[in-house]
């Protein structure tokens, strides 16, 4: 909050009417504190560092921002038409010295902003693997991180933990200060994974593999979002990160696989169809390398693998007689073919009167699930 | 500045009427055709991006016929050969030698577009349709929105004969005639590019 | 309806009466007020007998003056639908909380967010800029028209048609649900099926078409038409951001073209360019998009740059301090505008190599504008400031500009970015540099300018009272959605749990309503002028004590813009004109060469909107046919030769002598 300090600080000197801005802005403060800024105040090495590059470039920003707006202010008064007092000297246009601080002085902050943003992006960039888990505290040799692999759904998150052999639906959890490897990726449309109080955004985008690497410092309940939007459930495409301590994180595994049920090909296969604000869901274990065909696209039995697809790319194709392939590729399709309302459609290929919520009883009864949505779409 | 020393007032007024601004069509036509490069270098970028996502289908090597293609492009070059003449004609004022050259463009224009309509639908007849694959969607699109340009200018072409024909070689049509000029070159020129980054390239990798 | 829905098929495309959505109160109203309000203009027309005028005077003028002021209507009328959408949102934000759903369904709350964005960036803010431009520019360099007058009329009606489409999806159908920039694969064929994206996709298509010939018409303007003796270095600072702005244009507006197309092939041919499968590639998009999304921003500042540099110097009875640094911060600021694209998608996980070049060209931009700022700062010093309605914008975009900007610094950091990326914090932040910057910029503008075009001032009161409850609204709406970004919330969510966050949401919405009564005392202030207009009147066509040439001729200017050609010897060529004693002829005149009148422009902007109607709705004869139309339209435009006249000097000296007469009126 050292913004808010710095800028209140002129306000304390001065006349009568800036005093009463003053008092009338009081109330703010007294919200701003009330309320939970978790950006400013979050628990995990990678949010906090984070927070401290934002804190210090604004700092380094203000250090120009408040004396320009300052002297607009001033210069304003000052100069105002009724003040003949004033100095006016109107072929005035040029001065060599101010010229070059007004280009030197922008351009040393950047410099400064400059360097800090190249080293900065580098130790923290989202690939990188962690060196400490706390300042002061290099990561341990021997520590092997959590993994976890995520998969932004329609509109849900599915978490596997290849380590404990068990999935979560809408349910994150971690084990204090112990390095988090997240590998991402999406089932449909792109979204972004995002713990404010754990550690910055990352996209998660179908067919391909991100990742993201923090730690969580202190014991705690976090909330965790979706923050690209992706169609009709991502307003509530939230989900509970939880920070374990001690034995907590054992014990919920532990509840994970007691209370869990297997999260096979097909169990994936609906679970990945559109819903909403669905409860949080154990899965004690999951078909094997379910991730990997996720994202390789080819969850579907039959489909080809993109990494098959591009081994065969990178030879230089399959040829004129590969006609069958196309169809083994065919991903983006399912939606319509199951009779789901793809994330985005509109009418008349959404099954509901335009611009409402309620589904249209009027249109759906003909195509009986499969849609109308199939035939107006075809491809000429 | 203003208070100069010399007492007399500048002249602030063009009052003869002197002031006649350039012609701005040929520079106007130029910034166009520079904005029209852009949505080429868009395609290109595309190509490039896309050009090997084959998506475990035919490749290049497997759907180019150089020789083909070699020959569209010499119809092409010959075109831009024979737009020349036309020019040059047009500068000696001679309308009927000026329209015959127009008509062989026209012709050798047409043969270009002819043959490249033969190779895609060749190509679609083959199963390597633009839905095939990425690869594919960047192909028909880079080459065909070239196609497409060369198709209008053909359009253009004879809209330009009928209207030579109808006024002669008046400032408006000569004026005309220099920017299909250069928008025929034009196209001359975004045609190697493809030459040698689709095709050459494509086969010969 | 119809026995034979293949009959129907053929003649509608998809279309059908439900998709009309005359069950939705909210939409029934709305079509009342259009109804209503559209009624009430016809018969005003009729009334007033004012459709001749209005075919001969507006719609088929090629006067540069005349299509700059339908540009600024066309973008006051779309502000108010832009504006009623985020009212909307507001609304609904702040109500939406535990088992209060609000009154918009996501279906319907994702399409308000995204028509919000696609109209005040297209259909506000682009038209606000051209129009001024088209109004200013050819005045500002002592000419009579733009280069290509046709093609100035043409664009217009391009945009309006544009403008027409996208509102079409109002009441027939619905818009996109896919956000401003309909990032694939949400935005392709499998993902979102229906009318919306296309809606989309043809309004920006056939309005984008018309931005870039409108950019190469005002390049092709400044560069061949300048007055005898405007060098480049004596160009006034307004023409000069023009000029570099209708170079982004004319270097970014094909990009977005070309994109839409793919996305446009992808979505009705079924081509893998942005599509998951079969070799297509999403990212693609993100990174061809915002090549055109990030010069587009500046696009549209550096207009409002170059009114506040004329507002500050005309104002403040002072050179603008530091001409010449300005002219190459306007430069570096055009060129590093296509080097920065990237920072947009920092969380796409690219190396950290690239996320930091990108972050840091981005940072430089901030150099050559601070140094903008600072001569703004320098040219009231030392200044005599009058605070009449333009120098309040300036001076509150001063103030308003330098925090946004500050926040765009921040989020040009990749790691801080990861934090605040699509954050409110984020909308708060292009709020804050957009309102702050282009909108009070255009407002400035109009208040400067309205005299020239009308003859009139505006009046003050009403203006101050409008400036007042939009600055004022502006912190109060934007002000706690930094605090929201903050506290992690993300955009384009249509309902929360958090209650919280609930005050927030109300305080932003309180500062909406004040900016709605900015926006009402707007209207109020342009009726009260015009009654008032007597008062008002400014006869000497020089109200502000103006410096260049656009204040040395009438106001409204004739035709013709100047009877004779000014001849420039100084940066502020008026102002040098008025201070050595210029002495307005008294005869001499002789005919003046002018571009005619055509109707080809507005009949082709019909034509476009329906050729994207046809296209929208699947219905195919309809789109042959308009496109073959369009083709003869505008090959029968060609054959017409006789596209120009002679003002005669007779005609030019009758005006000429009434304006000296009513000097002299003044005078007495």
């Amino acid at each position: 909050m050292t913004a808010d300090r710095s800028l209140r600080a002129p306000a304390g000197a001065g006349s009568a009417r800036r005093i009463l801005r003053g008092l009338v802005l009081l109330p703010l403060f007294g919200l701003l504190a009330g309320c939970n800024l978790v950006v400013m105040q979050p628990s995990g090495d990678i949010a906090v560092q984070q927070r401290n590059l934002v804190l210090a470039s604004t700092g380094l920003m203000l250090l120009i921002i408040i004396p320009v707006i300052v002297l607009t202010l001033l210069f304003a008064w000052r100069y105002r038409a009724s003040n003949t007092a004033a100095r006016h000297d109107p072929d005035w246009d040029h001065s060599t010295a101010l010229e070059v601080v007004i280009w030197t002085a922008p351009l040393l902050i950047i410099i400064a902003l400059g360097a800090l943003t190249w080293i900065s992006t580098h130790t923290l960039d989202p690939f990188r693997p962690l060196s400490r888990i706390e300042p002061g505290k290099p990561v341990a040799a021997e520590v092997k991180p959590l993994e976890v692999q995520v998969v932004a759904l329609d509109w849900k998150w599915l978490f596997f933990y290849p380590e404990y052999n068990i999935a979560t639906v809408n349910e994150l959890a971690a084990p204090v200060n112990r390095p988090i490897a997240f590998k991402l990726t999406a089932s449909s449309v792109m979204n972004a994974f995002y713990v404010p109080a754990l550690a910055g955004m990352i996209y998660a985008m179908p067919g391909m593999q991100t990742q993201l690497h923090a730690v969580i410092n202190r014991p705690g309940e976090y909330d965790g979002l979706a923050s690209q939007y992706s169609g009709s459930g991502f307003s509530h495409m939230t989900f509970k990160f939880h920070g374990l301590e001690g034995d907590g994180f054992d014990r919920w595994v532990a509840k994970v696989k007691q209370q869990g049920s297997d999260l096979s090909r097909d169990a994936y296969l609906q679970l990945e169809r559109p819903s909403e604000r669905v409860a949080v869901t154990y899965y004690s274990s999951f078909s094997d390398g379910l991730f990997d065909k996720i994202v390789g696209m080819c969850a579907v039995p039959g489909k080809m693998c993109m990494s098959e697809m591009m081994a065969i790319d990178a030879k230089g194709g399959a040829g004129k007689e590969s006609h069958e392939n196309a169809g083994r590729l065919q991903y983006d399709n399912r939606h319509t073919e199951r009779g789901d309302e793809p994330p985005g459609a509109t009418t008349p290929a959404s099954h509901r009167a335009p611009k409402s919520e309620a589904p249209d009883a009027d249109k759906t009864h003909e195509g009986s699930g499969q849609g109308r949505a199939a035939p107006d779409q075809t491809n000429n | 500045m203003t208070q100069a020393s010399t007492a007399d007032v500048p002249n602030f007024l063009d009052l003869e009427g002197e002031h006649h601004p350039e012609g701005s069509t040929m520079l106007g036509f130029w910034i166009y055709l520079m904005s029209d490069c852009l949505i080429f270098a868009v395609l290109f970028a595309t190509y490039a991006v896309l050009g090997r996502s084959y998506a475990a289908g035919p490749s290049p090597k497997d759907l180019f016929d150089l020789p083909i293609v070699a020959v569209n492009t010499s119809m092409l070059l010959f075109s831009s050969i024979t737009y020349g003449f036309a020019m040059l004609e047009m500068e000696k004022g001679d309308l009927s030698k000026t329209q015959l050259w127009l008509a062989v463009t026209g012709l050798f224009g047409a043969a270009f577009v002819g043959l490249e309509l033969w190779e895609f639908s060749h190509l679609i007849h083959e199963g390597a349709t633009p839905q095939r694959s990425g690869f594919l969607s960047a192909f028909f699109t880079l080459v065909g929105t070239h196609g497409l340009h060369v198709t209008f200018g053909l359009i253009w072409l004879v809209t330009l004969m009928v209207q030579t024909r109808l006024r002669g070689l008046v400032p408006e049509n000569k004026r005309r005639l220099m920017c299909l000029s250069m928008f025929w070159h034009f196209l001359d020129v975004i045609w190697i590019g493809v030459f040698t980054f689709v095709y050459l390239m494509g086969v010969l990798q | 309806m119809f026995a034979n829905t293949d009959l129907q098929h053929l003649l509608f495309g998809r279309l059908s009466l439900e998709d009309i959505p005359y069950h939705e109160p909210i939409l029934q109203v709305t079509f009342a007020g259009v109804a209503v309000a559209g009624i009430a203009v016809l018969a005003a027309i009729t009334y007033f007998r004012f459709w001749g005028p209005l075919w001969r005077d507006w719609v088929t003028s090629v006067d540069h003056k005349k299509i700059g002021i339908m540009y600024v209507v066309l973008a006051l009328v779309m502000l108010l639908r832009g504006f009623a959408d985020a009212l909307m949102m507001r609304s609904q934000q702040a109500i939406a909380f535990g088992a209060n759903e609000g009154y918009l369904p996501p279906h319907h709350y994702d399409q308000i967010f995204t028509a919000h964005g696609v109209i005040m960036i297209f259909f506000v803010a682009m038209p606000f800029v051209t129009g001024l431009m088209n109004y200013v520019v050819p005045l500002q360099i002592g000419a009579r028209d733009v280069a290509f007058p046709f093609l100035n009329n043409f664009s217009f009606w391009m945009t309006v048609s544009g403008a027409v489409t996208v509102m079409l999806s109002l009441f027939i159908g619905e818009f996109a649900r896919t956000g401003w920039l309909a990032y694939p694969p949400l935005s392709g064929a499998d993902m979102s099926p229906g009318v919306g994206v296309d809606y989309y996709i043809w309004g920006l298509q056939i309005a984008g078409i018309g931005t870039t010939l409108s950019g190469i018409n005002l390049i092709a303007t400044i560069v061949k038409m300048r007055a005898p003796g405007m060098s480049m270095m004596k160009l006034p600072i307004f023409t000069w951001t023009s000029l570099c702005t209708n170079v982004l244009i004319v270097a970014a507006f094909p990009i977005l073209g070309a994109v839409l197309a793919l996305l446009t092939l992808d979505r009705y041919v079924g081509t893998h360019f942005f599509t998951n499968d079969l070799g297509g590639n999403p990212m693609m998009y993100f990174n061809l998009i915002w090549i055109w999304g990030h010069p587009e921003v500046y696009i549209l500042i550096l207009p409002a740059f170059g009114v506040f540099s004329e507002v500050t110097s005309a104002f403040c009875g002072k050179r603008l301090f530091g001409y010449t640094s300005m002219v190459y911060a306007t430069i570096v600021i055009t060129i590093l505008s296509y080097l920065v694209w990237l920072h947009h998608f920092f969380t796409m996980g690219s190396g950290a190599s690239v996320n930091s070049f990108f972050g840091i060209t981005t940072m430089i931009i901030s150099i050559p504008t601070g140094a903008k700022i600072f001569n703004w700062l320098f040219t009231m010093y030392r200044g005599r400031i009058r605070f009449d309605v333009p120098m309040l914008w300036t001076v509150s975009f001063m103030v308003t500009f330098v925090i946004g900007g500050m926040t765009g610094v921040l989020l040009a950091v990749p790691p801080a970015d990861f934090v605040l990326h699509n954050s409110l914090f984020l909308i708060a932040h292009f709020h804050n540099v957009i309102i702050g910057g282009v909108l009070f910029g255009m407002f400035a503008g109009v208040n400067y300018w309205f005299p020239k075009a009308f003859g009139f001032k505006l009046d003050p009161f009403w203006g101050k009272v409008s400036f007042w409850f939009w600055t004022i609204g502006f912190y109060v709406a934007f002000m706690p959605l930094y605090v929201l970004g903050l506290m992690g919330v993300t955009r384009r969510v249509q309902h929360f749990d958090d209650p919280s966050l609930q005050i927030w949401f109300v305080i932003a919405a309180i500062g909406v309503g004040l900016i709605a009564l900015g926006i009402g005392a707007m209207i109020v202030q342009f009726a009260v002028s015009i009654k008032n207009r007597e008062a008002l009147r400014d006869v000497t066509g020089d109200p502000w004590g103006g410096r260049t040439l656009e204040w040395s001729t009438s106001s409204p200017p004739p035709d013709y813009n100047f009877a004779f050609t000014p001849v420039v010897h100084d940066l502020d060529a008026w102002w040098q004109m008025k201070s050595r004693g210029f002495q307005r002829p008294l005869q001499g005149y002789k005919p003046i060469h002018m571009p005619k009148n055509t109707a080809t422009g507005v009949i082709l902007g019909v034509l476009g909107i329906a050729f994207s109607f046809a296209m929208i709705w699947y219905i195919w004869w309809l789109a042959a046919l308009t496109f073959v139309a369009t083709l003869v339209v505008a090959i029968g435009h060609t054959f017409n030769y006789n596209r120009d006249f002679y003002i005669p000097a007779d005609t030019v000296s009758r005006t000429e002598q009434e304006r000296t007469r009513a000097l002299a009126a003044v005078r007495a």
